[in-house]
């Protein structure tokens, strides 16, 4: 056996004894080791000349600076920081002013995208020209102009703290934000937390079971109504169980501002309108485009075996909808998160600006650089990585 | 294969030499014909455009100085608006020849940033601005305060050295551009505006009503306002370093723009070196020998600088302090020319 199967390789590569360079496959390898010979003196090339002039010119390199104290305040911070402590917490700091301004803006928007892409769609002339409107004028209007422009609407229009409107009890509008009142901290809070989160988790598995349910039995619950009533329920059954504290913190204006209550900075209101304003625009259109994709025929044949307009949306048009709307629905919160950058214009404390202050104050802009473009690296595949798994999951099963 | 290998040997040869070939700064200014210089921009009195577009100021005056003395002409300069932020990155990568943009001299941008800071040409420091409204007298009682400041800058920290030293809570509002952050504050986003007392009464005298603020009366820190050029050219820092001590010095010895070709005649040894009658001192900075007298003929002295720009007669209004000649109670002093 083995000598004859060397036979046949013999026979086989006998007669061709192609030299290498005239062999396409090999060829083809070459070129790739030589290429990415090439890529690798490159790097090493870039790197030990920058290394090499930053030390004729005496900067400091390497990430060092991290544990140096900072001795830069922060005006937003979701975590305590103080002057006292390093540029690594100073970047956390930015990071999650990020973050946070990404997460919330990114929900808001695709409320507001839907909605606008639906009424854009809408059979009331007026409603879809209102929509029509406002997407055109939005989507062509720069989004740095609409930060200054919401910016300057804040301290332009709204007084100072001590003479702040005050429309409602517990309310405050003034130059330094909105200023609202919040229940004031208490034990049962944390309860109230636990039994939400509960409640989400048995919602997740009764639906499971309901659909098992259906798809055997063929008879439908309640789910929408009775997981509301659960997520909403429990925590209130919590509330209630712990006396049902309602002491509320009220802001009251103490020296040169409001002490007490919750605070959104004009900074991260003039952020987040100008970004949600602005992406809602192209979400609508995304949202528009999906749901014209869908044929009529779909509707319409929904509609003649009998199925309730909340189910023909549910069952029948959004499945399809949303396999044309999430690709480019990605590409718009990734938009968001990285025009969030553009903060540093209006001075909410985001990741640019921080790191910004970090590069000025210790000079090493390199590793300042790179750990911006790190940063939004992340926070973006990790984004496009989420995306991409629900879009698997929502994905029509094709043949 | 040739070719690969040839590639290769190109890309060794680059590899090898590169990096090691700098030009000298004189030479690359001299071969452009024109400097380029890093300013403030909105810093009224120190570095801004008129209303015809012409740069005017301390610091810009301070960088035509230099274009006359490489130049002979004091209008060889491109002037680059830079923000904090931005400046001494744009240093550091040769974007610009020198910054004469009211930066504080500090050990750490001496040494981690690598620069080096030419003679002071203003000596400032620290203050608050604050509406009269408030009825705040002294920084002592900012606690709680919402304060407008430029982000990467002394001031920055200077700021939180000085309520954290005094133990006072305060609210930073960081905005890059002077111009949106002055907004902002004279809108009343802000209670205090914290910056060099000399920009404080800048911005004071260019808002809608100066007459509403005032300046608190502590300053917190030294800000020695120096030109900077970057580490690794001796030569190109010599240039800018005497062309502040020859603003200096020209005042010292009484050459004014004005008078400056009668002193040509002067038999005064020192002023004959000075203005390169006896020559020498060109030579040794690698200038034409007039360098000097083109400086004050072209430009003024410090004290000519300084009245035109923010001096008493000037809408700023500053009085010289401790920016007067050393022989009139300041602190201005040169190396002599010899």
């Amino acid at each position: 056996m083995v000598a004859d199967e060397n036979a046949i390789q013999a026979h086989a590569s006998a007669p061709e004894k192609v030299p290498f360079w005239l062999d396409p496959k090999k060829r083809a390898i070459v070129y790739q080791i030589g290429v990415l010979c090439m890529f690798g003196l490159l790097a090493y090339y870039l790197i030990s000349n920058t290394l090499n002039n930053l030390e004729k010119q005496a900067i400091a390199t390497g990430f060092g600076f991290l544990n140096k104290e900072s001795s830069f305040e922060i005006g937003e911070t979701l975590i305590p920081y103080s002057a006292a402590n390093t540029y690594g917490r100073a970047l956390v700091v930015g990071a999650l002013n990020t973050l946070k301004v990404a997460f919330i803006g990114i929900v808001i928007t695709l409320i507001l995208g839907a909605i606008l892409g639906v009424a854009r769609l809408s059979g009331n002339w007026l409603v879809s020209k209102i929509a029509a409107i406002y997407i055109e004028v939005m989507q062509d209007i720069p989004v740095l102009l609409q930060l200054f422009f919401w910016y300057a609407i804040f301290y332009e229009t709204l007084p100072s703290p001590r003479q702040a409107l005050n429309p409602f009890y517990g309310l405050f509008l003034c130059n330094r934000g909105i200023i609202f009142a919040a229940p004031e901290s208490h034990p049962a809070h944390k309860f109230m937390l636990l039994a939400f989160i509960l409640a989400c988790i048995g919602v997740y598995f009764f639906r499971r079971w309901a659909k098992k349910r259906q798809d055997a039995t063929g008879k439908a619950l309640p789910v929408f109504r009775m997981s509301i009533s659960a997520i909403i329920g429990l925590p209130l059954i919590a509330w209630l169980v712990y006396g049902a504290p309602t002491t509320m913190d009220v802001p009251t204006l103490t020296g040169f501002n409001f002490k007490g209550g919750i605070t959104l900075s004009p900074e991260f209101i003039a952020l987040l309108l100008g970004l949600v304003l602005y992406t809602a625009a192209f979400v609508a259109e995304v949202v528009r485009a999906g749901i014209q994709s869908v044929s009529k025929g779909q509707r319409e044949a929904a509609m003649s075996i009998a199925l309730r307009p909340t189910q023909v949306l549910n069952l029948v048009i959004l499945p399809q909808a949303l396999r044309v709307i999430i690709p480019p629905l990605t590409s718009q919160m990734l938009n968001l998160t990285k025009n969030s950058s553009l903060a540093v214009a209006i001075g909410f404390p985001d990741f640019v600006s921080v790191a910004n202050t970090t590069i000025n104050q210790t000079g090493q802009s390199i590793e300042g650089v790179a750990l911006i473009m790190a940063v939004y690296l992340i926070f973006s595949l990790s984004t496009s990585a989420f995306m991409n798994w629900y879009n698997k999951k929502v994905k029509l099963v094709e043949r | 294969m040739t070719r690969f290998k040839l590639v290769v040997a190109v890309l060794l040869a680059v590899v090898l030499t590169a990096g090691i070939a700098w030009a000298g700064t004189l030479e690359e200014v001299r071969a452009r014909g024109h400097l380029i210089v890093g300013v403030n921009g909105g810093v009224f009195g120190f570095s801004m455009p008129d209303d015809k577009g012409v740069w005017k100021g301390l610091d810009v005056d301070t960088a035509r100085a230099i274009s006359a003395a490489i130049f002979g002409d004091p209008n060889k300069v491109k002037f680059s608006a830079l923000t904090a932020v931005q400046r001494l990155p744009a240093l550091q990568a040769k974007e610009i020849d020198v910054l004469c943009r009211n930066t504080t001299q500090t050990l750490t941008r001496e040494t981690i940033n690598g620069l080096n800071f030419a003679p002071v040409n203003y000596y400032d420091g620290q203050g608050f601005l604050i509406s009269k409204k408030l009825g705040v007298k002294s920084a002592k009682e900012l606690g709680g305060a919402t304060v407008c400041v430029l982000p990467g800058t002394t001031t920055e920290m200077n700021a939180a050295d000085f309520f954290r030293a005094n133990n006072l809570k305060w609210k930073p509002v960081v905005i890059e551009q002077t111009a949106e952050l002055n907004k902002a504050f004279f809108a009343g986003r802000c209670d205090v505006l914290t910056s060099d007392m000399s920009q404080l009464a800048a911005q004071r005298s260019v808002s809608p009503n100066p007459a509403e603020y005032v300046l608190l009366p502590e300053i917190i820190s030294k800000e020695p306002l120096a030109p900077v050029v970057r580490h690794g050219d001796d030569q190109w820092f010599d240039i800018v370093k005497f062309t502040v001590m020859a603003l200096i010095n020209a005042e010292e010895m009484g050459i004014t723009s004005k008078n400056v070709d009668d002193m040509l005649k002067s038999k005064n040894p020192e002023i004959q070196r000075f203005l390169g009658v006896s020559p020498g001192m060109g030579k040794a900075l690698g200038l034409d020998e007039k360098w000097a007298y083109n400086i004050v003929k072209m430009v003024g002295n410090y004290g000519e600088i300084y009245e035109r720009n923010v001096g008493p007669n000037t809408q700023l209004g500053l009085k010289r302090g401790l920016n007067a000649l050393w022989t009139e109670g300041g602190i201005m002093y040169a190396a002599p020319f010899r």
